[in-house]
């Protein structure tokens, strides 16, 4: 039989890094693309520090709501995209013949898509931060709750891109079903920020991001992934 | 599972090695009897597409799926594949049923559907690299010398987007043939092929059943091939 004979079949993870290279790889093919949600992040945050009095410690007060609901909403500008392509031209059933678990290939796609989305957010954090006149002490701990948020956001987000498939247009709809779901995500995010700029310790909101994390990147791939098969039927 | 398995054994008439003298522990020796679809009944919506399917497809057939538009050609094709659940009846890949399969099927399976599943920003070396990749390590030899099999050895290494639909349709072959599985399920294959391109995939599957393969593909036109079976669906 003609049934892999004398070939290695690949394995999960290896899979996994695979599908991780590929959408790094398309993603760097259109930079333009890429870059659209960290410009909108750079472009939301602009507007409040001009529509708003220019008084520096009024600013220093509102900036961690303001980083983080711009963060929020930046992210979901990328999300409809996650599996929507993958669907029209037939990837998405290559994944589910292709023999791998399709959780694990969810999971792979979601740390690609922070990676291309997410990541860009949190290296223009500290620009945003200097013009929210935020302490130059803060950046650090600033960008890793926002990685953290960040990564949360897409995992929730891929969630809810794979069950808006079978929708025409499932942007807004796509808002409604994760927003929610990431008030969690802002309430911890901005606490610790918050007291971040204030000098204080921020163990307890890193650690309850992570713990938040941690819980969404181990259930949502699952979800996603039988949302991901209903779409094909 | 083992008893329906044995049970369905029985109950039909199996080809070659029928019992041999020798003892072959089950798990090494899985019967061997390709692809069975047993009454399928499938509702899209209002409309009853497929009454009672039945598909007999030992490894070494191929079979050219028949039928008028609408007839249900392609969602016999997505309910063996599995994108589809029927409402009735059974898909049995060598004895065992293909749900309770679950990605081991898949494994076994190579698709082609109206989409090629090829990213335009991606060369088709890149995108046939990453997709038979998921399933096992491929050479660079391996690829070169299926690109020539298709013909498009020239336009392996140029982004997607700029190769016709035939060239893609090609590139797509090279993913089915790289593929290494057994059953391959092949959605109208020889839309936009020139002649020759006909001639080569047709002859590509008949050479894949050949082999011991199963191949299942819908078409309108005749499949210049010996040994072609037919399955009309009305």
């Amino acid at each position: 039989m003609n049934a892999g004979g004398g070939t290695v079949p690949t394995g999960m993870f290896a899979a996994a890094a695979a599908t991780f290279r590929r959408d790094v790889v398309l993603a760097f093919r259109r930079p333009g693309q890429m870059l659209q949600p960290v410009v909108f992040f750079l472009i939301v945050t602009t507007l409040f520090p001009l529509s708003l009095s220019p008084q520096l410690s009024q600013l220093r007060d509102i900036s961690p709501g303001i980083m983080w609901v711009g963060a929020l909403l930046s992210s979901l500008l990328a999300l409809e995209s996650l599996f929507r392509a993958d669907l029209e031209d037939g990837t998405l059933e290559q994944w589910v013949i292709s023999g791998q678990p399709l959780a694990v290939q969810v999971l792979a796609r979601i740390l690609a898509h922070w990676t291309v989305s997410g990541l860009p957010l949190v290296a223009a954090a500290p620009l945003v931060g200097a013009s929210l006149a935020v302490p130059g002490t803060a950046f650090g701990t600033i960008m890793l709750l926002l990685g953290l948020g960040t990564l949360c956001l897409s995992g929730l987000g891929a969630a809810g891109a794979a069950l808006t498939l079978g929708s025409r247009r499932a942007s807004v709809l796509l808002s409604l079903l994760v927003l929610p779901l990431a008030m969690p995500i802002l309430i911890f995010g901005a606490r610790g920020v918050d007291l971040a700029i204030l000098g204080e310790p921020t163990r307890g909101p890193v650690l309850l991001l992570s713990a938040l994390t941690i819980l969404t990147l181990s259930l949502t791939p699952w979800a996603a992934a039988s949302a991901v098969r209903i779409s094909l039927e | 599972m083992r008893g329906s398995r044995a049970g369905f054994r029985g109950g039909r008439v199996v080809s070659s090695k029928a019992v041999s003298a020798t003892f072959r522990p089950p798990v090494t020796a899985p019967t061997q009897t390709g692809l069975q679809v047993q009454g399928v009944h499938l509702w899209r919506g209002e409309c009853h597409v497929l009454r009672g399917v039945h598909l007999d497809a030992p490894l070494g057939t191929f079979w050219h799926v028949r039928g008028p538009n609408g007839a249900g050609k392609t969602s016999l094709l997505r309910v063996v594949a599995g994108f589809l659940w029927p409402e009735d009846g059974e898909v049995l890949w060598n004895g065992q049923k293909t749900r309770a399969l679950g990605d081991d099927f898949g494994a076994q399976m190579a698709c082609l559907g109206h989409e090629p599943a090829l990213k335009a920003d991606l060369t088709a070396r890149e995108n046939v690299r990453y997709l038979v990749g998921l399933r096992r390590a491929v050479e660079d030899t391996e690829l070169d010398a299926a690109f020539a099999r298709l013909g498009i050895a020239d336009h392996a290494d140029r982004p997607t987007r700029m190769l016709s639909a035939g060239q893609k349709r090609r590139a797509a072959m090279v993913r089915v043939l790289l593929s290494g599985a057994p059953l391959w399920l092949l959605d109208e294959p020889f839309t936009n092929l020139d002649v020759a391109g006909v001639e080569l995939f047709a002859g590509l599957l008949a050479e894949h059943a050949a082999g011991g393969g199963v191949v299942l593909a819908t078409t309108h036109q005749p499949i210049p091939a010996p040994g072609v079976r037919t399955l009309e669906l009305a």
